[in-house]
């Protein structure tokens, strides 16, 4: 008997876009990995073997372990928002197995030495996987490229200045060349900052009707056309990262049709809500970029149903209280995300504009695939990173319920169907309720 | 003051766009009678006696703050004048902080102006005081426009049907903001003139008609209504110069005859003489903005009765 985790799931339903599965099954682990998928089948079913623990997931759905390629785990240096310790264990409340922390850290992770104190860190207090993200220029500060390379070797998966845009055309040109030389995607942080300057929600009739300065969708658009053409001018391989415009998605999948090297991820909130969220001054509702209108929400669903958009990443952006219990032009921009995700993405599974399958793909498989982590698949020999998920669940948000030290959603109190009742990670089973 | 069994519904004041006609009406009503009252020898009356007013001021004013200093005290409350300076915020208090103390302190009427938008929403629903807007950022100055409406009123005898133009930085303009909710909520016809990048397209109610041309727009209006030009826009581009919007939106003699005969023409002040408005017309008969200053204080009292005194009383 092999002494990692030893599981047998039996008779959930499987779904698994890496190997095309879609059906009633089980899935055998042993040692900590997947030994066998095994579809129902008129055959009599093998013994199971001693020492291994079964587990009846009759009525659930079984899917890899999602992937989360867009998160903010704000340690080092921002322990008062999260920690590593607590943004994995909401991950893995959530339904994910790996994320990838973008690298506004303090300070910010532009090189090897933060990159070994987070892996490290997260090897030892992770409840899930974490993979980072290195920054594209020095401090974040979009004047000089950081040593990506070195990033590489230390782990990073990709290269960012998220929350911040790469503003100058020449550095992200350099960027884009320099990466190819690790294969790894340079994801943009799409904002036009002289366009945006000072906007705090969405432009139009609502940002005048409440008085708050508006960012118009052109800054993002903008921003998503000039990186497609530098992109094309190198070659380089492009992420853009939380498309909420419909000109955004437009143009993505525009450049797909032109053969560029481009990928796409949006969030749950942005196929969820609109600017109205923001009314009454509502600072939970308070992104970068802004809550779009309908139009954008309807735009963001087309793109995820015909492929232009890849991947559905959190964007898990947590605050403290303090950061958001003040003035909306003051309060930090960003949701808790991660606890909240997986049971939004269903509505898309229930609106007809994903298959089960299509919700994998974009929230486990895309996401693997895009950064190279080696997951998101059930695949034999995969590590046993495994969700199961009891689709029909209801419940109530609760943002004070939350593992994650960030409360500040949009969607407290919202009736939502989903649990993944039982997480499989790192060699143990975590269990939700 | 104000008729028996009428009242506001919400504890505060924060926006026109919360206030329905009736409110809106039964405000100008009760600030009839106080500023009968204001014409007395005796301009002080007990109403509020007991009652505890606190000026808490994020952003410089002279104005506002002296019209609702002696709007309150005209009603024989205590007034307490609170001045945070932006840099003191930054420091450290937080601005709920800065709230709840002074509420601790007895505030029965929290008068709240700051830089930023949303910011009297915060504290109404975070207070039992009664919060009143005296402007937030670039949203609202409920009090400026009711007593814009007082002002048109008593020269008109009515609103409702009168062809009012707003002029000038409409989009940075709380005043601007209140005036077009208060005014067509009371039937009047509003146009904006002003610089396209101060109207952008699309943004403002489609059915608000907007003139990029005073020639255009002022024809066979009643009511001109300028803005101040604040001087910072300059430097963020929205015009190049003081001296090309003066000669471009200006409001001169010529500008104004356009208008019909009895037009007034109206400012929130303080005024920037040779930018916005020509001294000729600030000073001449048809100008009721020093009307508009002492109108102030007798709507400033009704906002303070009806919240304070009528509520309470049931």
């Amino acid at each position: 008997m092999k002494k990692g985790l030893n599981l047998l799931i039996r008779n959930g339903h499987i779904v698994d876009p890496s190997q095309g599965i879609d059906g009633k099954g089980d899935v055998l682990v042993e040692d900590g990995r997947i030994s066998d998928v095994r579809l129902r089948s008129p055959e009599p079913e093998p013994p199971v073997g001693p020492g291994i623990e079964i587990i009846d997931a009759e009525g659930l759905y079984v899917l890899p372990g999602l992937v989360d390629m867009h998160v903010h785990l704000r340690e080092p240096g921002y322990e008062h928002k999260e920690t590593i310790r607590t943004g994995t264990t909401a991950a893995v409340r959530g339904g994910f197995t790996a994320v990838c922390c973008m690298p506004n850290t303090k300070p910010v992770n532009d090189n090897e030495t933060v990159t070994e104190f987070i892996l490290r860190k997260a090897y030892a207090e992770g409840a899930c996987y974490v993979y980072t993200i290195g920054a594209i220029t020095k401090g974040q500060k979009g004047e000089e490229l950081a040593e990506m390379g070195m990033m590489r070797d230390a782990g990073c998966v990709a290269f960012s200045d998220d929350g911040l845009p790469v503003s100058k055309s020449l550095l992200m040109r350099r960027a884009l060349e320099y990466s190819k030389v690790f294969g790894v995607p340079v994801i943009s942080h799409a904002e036009d900052l002289s366009l945006s300057a000072g906007g705090v929600m969405n432009e139009g009739a609502l940002s005048v009707r409440l008085g708050l300065r508006g960012i118009p969708a052109e800054a993002e658009i903008i921003m998503i056309k000039r990186d497609i053409e530098l992109a094309a001018l190198t070659g380089g391989r492009l992420h853009i990262a939380h498309v909420s415009t419909a000109g955004g998605v437009a143009a993505v999948r525009e450049a797909k049709r032109a053969g560029i090297d481009v990928t796409a991820e949006t969030c749950p909130h942005y196929f969820t809500l609109t600017e109205e969220a923001v009314a009454g001054y509502n600072t939970n509702a308070k992104m970068n970029p802004p809550l779009r209108t309908e139009r954008d929400v309807e735009a963001v669903k087309e793109g995820l149903a015909d492929g232009t958009l890849d991947v559905i990443a959190t964007d898990h952006a947590p605050h403290h209280m303090d950061e958001k219990l003040c003035e909306f032009d003051r309060a930090a921009s960003g949701i808790s995300g991660l606890e909240t995700a997986l049971p939004l993405c269903l509505r898309l599974v229930d609106e007809g504009v994903l298959s089960m399958s299509g919700l994998v793909e974009k929230t486990a498989l895309n996401p693997s695939r895009i950064t190279g982590i080696g997951k998101g698949s059930l695949r034999r020999g995969s590590t046993a990173d495994i969700v199961l998920l009891d689709r029909d669940r209801e419940f109530t948000v609760d943002a004070e319920g939350f593992a994650s030290m960030g409360r500040n959603t949009p969607f407290d109190g919202w009736r939502l169907k989903g649990v993944p009742v039982a997480v499989i990670c790192k060699g143990r089973v975590h269990e939700n309720g | 003051m104000g008729e028996t069994g009428r009242q506001l519904r919400s504890k505060d004041i924060v926006g026109i766009k919360d206030l329905s006609r009736e409110e809106i009406e039964l405000i100008l009503d009760t600030a009839v009678g106080f500023k009968d009252v204001l014409r007395r020898d005796i301009k002080k009356v007990p109403t509020l006696r007991g009652k505890t007013v606190v000026n808490l001021f994020f952003e410089p004013s002279t104005r506002t703050r002296t019209s609702f200093e002696l709007a309150a005290k005209r009603l024989s409350t205590d007034v307490i004048n609170f001045s945070v300076s932006a840099s003191s915020v930054v420091k450290g208090e937080s601005l709920i902080d800065t709230a709840t103390a002074i509420q601790a302190l007895g505030a029965d009427v929290v008068i709240i102006r700051h830089s930023s938008s949303g910011v009297p929403h915060l504290l109404a629903d975070h207070l039992n005081a009664s919060v009143i807007n005296a402007g937030d950022g670039i949203n609202e100055h409920p009090t400026q426009a009711l007593l814009d409406a007082f002002t048109i009123m008593e020269r008109f005898g009515g609103i409702s049907g009168l062809s009012i133009a707003i002029v000038g930085d409409i989009l940075h303009s709380r005043v601007a903001k209140s005036n077009i909710y208060c005014l067509r909520t009371l039937g009047a016809d509003v146009r904006l003139i002003g610089p396209p990048t101060l109207i952008p397209e699309g943004l403002f109610d489609p059915d608000i008609e907007v003139f990029h041309s005073m020639e255009e727009g002022l024809g066979d209006v009643d009511v001109v209504m300028m803005l101040r030009i604040q001087m910072e826009r300059q430097d963020t581009g929205f015009f190049p110069t003081t001296d090309e919007y003066f000669r471009l939106w200006g409001l001169t003699r010529e500008r104004l005859a356009l208008a019909r005969p009895d037009a007034v023409v109206m400012h929130p002040g303080p005024m920037n003489r040779g930018i916005e408005i020509v001294s000729d017309v600030a000073d001449s008969p048809q100008s009721v903005i020093l009307d508009q200053v002492t109108n102030g204080i007798a709507v400033r009292m009704a906002v303070l009765y009806l919240l304070s005194g009528a509520r309470s009383g049931g």
